[in-house]
């Protein structure tokens, strides 16, 4: 039956699981690694692979791989990161328990020359601890604790402030740390509340409120937020950890939390798609989700009147941009948590006015059909493995609340959160 | 009616100097003890001078170049001209876009470019001319001055003698320690505007408000420009979002912007200058027929001999003073760029009058940056008053910004100067503004309503009912303050159809 016509529990069902099955299909089957996107050639990314640990419990709990065979994929890849080469060669995994951002899919080597990243670790490191917290049982279940509890523990988080109250956002053997630091509010809870919480080599006290002192606190299209521009930024960290009530000293003060924060961030995007200041083709209160994604590489053009840039893959935001007219078809999926409706909402208007975006029930990328560079709009090719995992994990959340039931538990991230000034709801 | 295009009329510079540094200039004998000296005549000098004398104070000026200073010679006023010349050329560009005919490489005769400044910077020459100081009583002494004791200061071998004196002597342009770069030759803001020719390749070494400013004007006079910042965003000192507008702006504009990156060398092949560069590990190379050097500026204090009168001074900071302008000399205050972190021709003239009230008349009064607005004047330009957003919570200010976008406002949208927005900081729990960021192509202008504002202690309540002209760029003041009134009395809902005109 096509997308369109399935009741609303069906189609997230079958979106939900095509996403999942994107981590198998572009998993490499000796590493366990997953690749970036699905393009030939494409590296891993390691954000991937903690997405995918992520899932594994989801596709168990859903039915569509074996318990045994969720810890048998859970364990290949942990074993591969404890055994990886971990230096400063320029070629190694990872170092001081990081990994490179982008790695070799056969020999997990760096590849591109790219940083090593602290973001995207704590995205690999997230799934590891799900996966400890998910595979309770003897046997490999008992290895796959066991070796996660030792890649969390050797990640020095505290080396990563490079002697300053703030953290750089990676590190490279050629030149050190990246000058480029954490400022305004965005993804990185996560990283913060992982570096916090490590019993072994934690972020200082006082690096979360370093950053929290660079967040803005805006009335913006009449609402209230914790701003940041790329959707995304609200949705990472929510992906394993459960906001709701629980509040920093941050949003004590504004009597707020992340969860209301990101719902305050959604409907901002969707007033943004309805108002549509630049006059981007589709954009209405149904087709927003302004992000980082995949989008159109071409040259400048004129279109009626307005001068028309494209950016290619970039961190998308609203309302201050970039915006190019590139929408993320998975972003509004990816709400669902958060607002149901809006969610559900958007995901059929666009399945019903450009159900191209959604080959073989996965979401593309990018779309923007302010460029005719094909029938309806420029489609980026094929899948990026980040959407996906992002899709399977938070589907997840709003159907059964199974990730952040089981990060609830963690004792890192319970440690984290106090160390970060959380308190309240479920903490 | 004939029109003929702008050329350089040749009594212009010579009445320009005739005014600012006259040929035949003797200086006058000096009094036994004036009232106030006053090292420098550029904004902050000027101001100082002109105000002590209207008080009936006597005045000894003391100038070493020529009158005005940096903001008349070769800052504000001459690269307010050639940016405006640089809006023309881009606005033929889009002509189009009104139905006027485009143009779509319009040919720039610099020369006439050129001409235009220079006939700007002789009329604004005209209110501070060397005469109109003489007959306000000031002795104008053209010479070097430095103190020869606690209250003496030589000009050249001159002696005078001073109750109290201000030290106005500004600022010049840092010149970063970059191998070679004296033997390949650059240019600074000093010296950009004494080219006689458009260079056909432009490398602007720093991102701050000037670098970004002579960058985007040259390259949309039709230079090739490609901008070299070491941070990884520009205008350090500007929030994030403006600092990022700006950015695709100048991206838009055909610019190169190498973000996050050093300059580590130059070198010269043939005619061409090269910039090498480096981006985290990635090195490069910028071919370019100029370099323009603006990475900040440093004060002229080293040829003072500040110590010979007991006052303390930092090679950087300058003249080191206390919230009154005073220096460790109880008789020597100092203004502007020589002691002010903010480098502008507003604080440099509003600081120079403080300090002759506090030492002339009795007053006490204290130096406050968080009433001096400044502007950034690139396209869109970036304006801002009063704390940025981590002043205030660095100092545990709850604070929140109501923020218009331009793109929400009528005026703007007809105009086609959509880009940008109002953002008003306001103390949570009261309607106190505690600042204000504007990005907007004229926000050097409606920033000055927000000077208005805090000056007089209006807050949001009260400013949300002050009627504006409609429709108007500077309702988005207004619309802010209606944001705020709709969020503190409950009546916020996501209803387009309440937007209210501006």
């Amino acid at each position: 039956m096509g997308l369109r016509h399935l009741s609303d529990e069906a189609l997230v069902r079958r979106l939900q699981r095509a996403a999942f099955s994107y981590l198998i299909d572009y998993a490499d089957p000796d590493t366990g690694l997953v690749a970036d996107t699905s393009r030939d050639g494409s590296p891993c990314s390691i954000a991937v692979v903690g997405f995918a640990l992520s899932a594994y419990p989801v596709a168990v709990e859903n039915g569509w791989l074996s318990r045994k065979e969720a810890a048998d994929r859970t364990l290949k890849v942990l074993r591969f990161f404890l055994n990886s080469v971990q230096s400063a060669a320029a070629d190694a995994t990872g170092y001081r328990g990081f990994y490179y951002h982008f790695l070799d899919m056969r020999s997990g080597r760096r590849v591109w020359q790219c940083e090593l990243s602290l973001i995207d670790t704590a995205l690999l490191i997230a799934g590891v601890l799900v996966a400890a917290g998910y595979f309770d049982g003897d046997g490999e279940e008992s290895e796959i604790r066991d070796h996660a509890d030792a890649l969390y523990r050797r990640v020095d988080w505290h080396w990563a402030q490079n002697g300053t109250s703030g953290l750089s956002q990676g590190w490279k053997p050629e030149c050190g740390f990246l000058h480029y630091g954490w400022e305004g509010y965005n993804e990185a809870t996560i990283l913060y509340i992982l570096g916090l919480g490590s019993p072994t080599f934690p972020l200082s006290a006082s690096c979360f409120e370093t950053w929290s002192l660079t967040y803005q606190w805006e009335n913006l299209l009449d609402r209230d937020v914790l701003y940041c521009g790329p959707l995304f930024t609200h949705l990472f960290s929510h992906a394993w950890i459960d906001f709701r009530g629980i509040r920093d000293a941050f949003m004590r003060e504004k009597d707020s939390d992340y969860f209301e924060n990101t719902k305050s961030a959604i409907a901002i995007h969707r007033e943004y798609g309805e108002r549509n200041p630049y006059e981007f083709e589709g954009y209405c209160r149904d087709f927003w989700g302004v992000t980082a994604g995949d989008g159109p590489s071409v040259p400048a053009l004129r279109q009626n009147g307005r001068d028309r840039r494209f950016f290619g893959y970039m961190s998308r935001g609203v309302p201050y941009g970039p915006d190019d007219g590139t929408i993320s078809p998975w972003a509004m999926l990816a709400t669902l948590p958060f607002t149901p409706e809006a969610a559900l909402s958007g995901t059929r208007y666009l399945l019903e006015h450009y159900p191209e975006v959604c080959p073989g029930d996965r979401f593309s990328s990018g779309f923007n059909p302010t460029l005719h560079s094909a029938p309806g709009g420029w489609l980026s090719e094929g899948w990026y493995g980040l959407d996906q995992g992002l899709l399977a994990v938070s589907i997840e959340n709003h159907r059964s609340g199974l990730i952040w039931d089981i990060m609830r538990r963690c004792r890192y991230i319970r440690a984290g959160l106090a160390h970060a000034g959380f308190t309240g709801g479920w903490l | 009616m004939q029109r003929t295009a702008p050329e350089a009329r040749p009594d212009d510079e010579a009445r320009f100097l005739e005014r600012v540094r006259p040929g035949n200039w003797r200086n006058p004998r000096p009094k036994g003890l004036y009232d106030l000296a006053v090292i420098g005549a550029g904004p902050a000098g000027l101001a100082a001078a002109e105000h002590a004398a209207r008080r009936g104070f006597s005045v000894a000026l003391v100038e070493r170049a020529h009158l005005g200073g940096n903001s008349l010679n070769a800052g504000s006023v001459p690269s307010k001209a050639i940016i405006r010349t640089a809006h023309a050329y881009d606005a033929m560009r889009d002509a189009g876009e009104f139905g006027a005919p485009e143009v779509e490489d319009p040919a720039l005769d610099f020369t006439a470019a050129m001409a235009r400044m220079r006939r700007i910077r002789t009329r604004i020459s005209v209110y501070h001319s060397a005469h109109d100081l003489a007959a306000l009583g000031i002795d104008l002494f053209f010479g070097e001055a430095r103190f020869a004791g606690a209250n003496a200061l030589f000009v050249d071998d001159e002696r005078l003698a001073f109750r109290k004196a201000l030290i106005a002597t500004g600022a010049r342009p840092r010149i970063p320690d970059i191998p070679n770069l004296e033997r390949t030759g650059y240019r600074t803001s000093a010296t950009i505007f004494e080219m006689t020719a458009l260079p056909k390749r432009l490398a602007v070494i720093g991102g701050g408000p000037l670098g970004c400013e002579l960058a985007q004007a040259f390259c949309r006079l039709g230079a090739h420009v490609t901008i070299v910042q070491n941070n990884p965003k520009f205008l350090p000192r500007e929030e994030r979002d403006a600092a990022e507008i700006l950015s695709w702006s100048m991206a838009r504009d055909g610019m190169e912007i190498r973000l996050n990156t050093t300059a580590t060398g130059t070198r010269r092949k043939g005619d061409t200058k090269i910039l090498e560069t480096l981006n985290n590990d990635v090195s490069g190379e910028i071919e370019a027929d100029e370099i323009l050097v603006c990475t900040g500026r440093v004060p002229n204090i080293e040829t003072l001999d500040l110590a010979a009168a007991g006052i303390a001074a930092d090679p950087r900071r300058g003249v080191t003073v206390d919230e009154f302008l005073r220096s460790s000399n109880p008789d020597v205050y100092a203004a502007g760029d020589a002691c002010l972190p903010l480098k502008f021709t507003n604080a440099a003239q509003s600081s120079a009058r403080m300090a002759v009230g506090n030492a002339l008349l009795g007053t006490r009064q204290r130096h406050d940056n968080s009433v001096i607005p400044w502007c950034t004047f690139c396209d869109p330009e970036i304006a801002h008053i009063g704390l940025q957003v981590w002043d205030a919570r660095r100092q545990a200010i709850p604070i929140k910004s109501y923020t218009v976008m331009l793109n929400d406002v009528d005026r703007a949208i007809t105009d086609g100067q959509e880009t940008g927005f109002v953002k008003i900081h306001v103390a949570e729990g009261s309607d106190r503004i505690l600042g204000a960021t504007i990005v907007a192509s004229r926000a050097s202008e409606l920033i000055n309503e927000m000077a208005v504002i805090m000056s007089a202690g209006i807050g949001m309540q009260a400013l949300a009912d002050v009627v504006h002209t409609y429709p108007a760029q500077s309702g988005a003041i207004m619309l802010a303050a209606q944001a705020y009134r709709r969020d503190t009395d409950g009546t916020v809902r996501n209803d387009p159809s309440r937007k209210p005109l501006a």
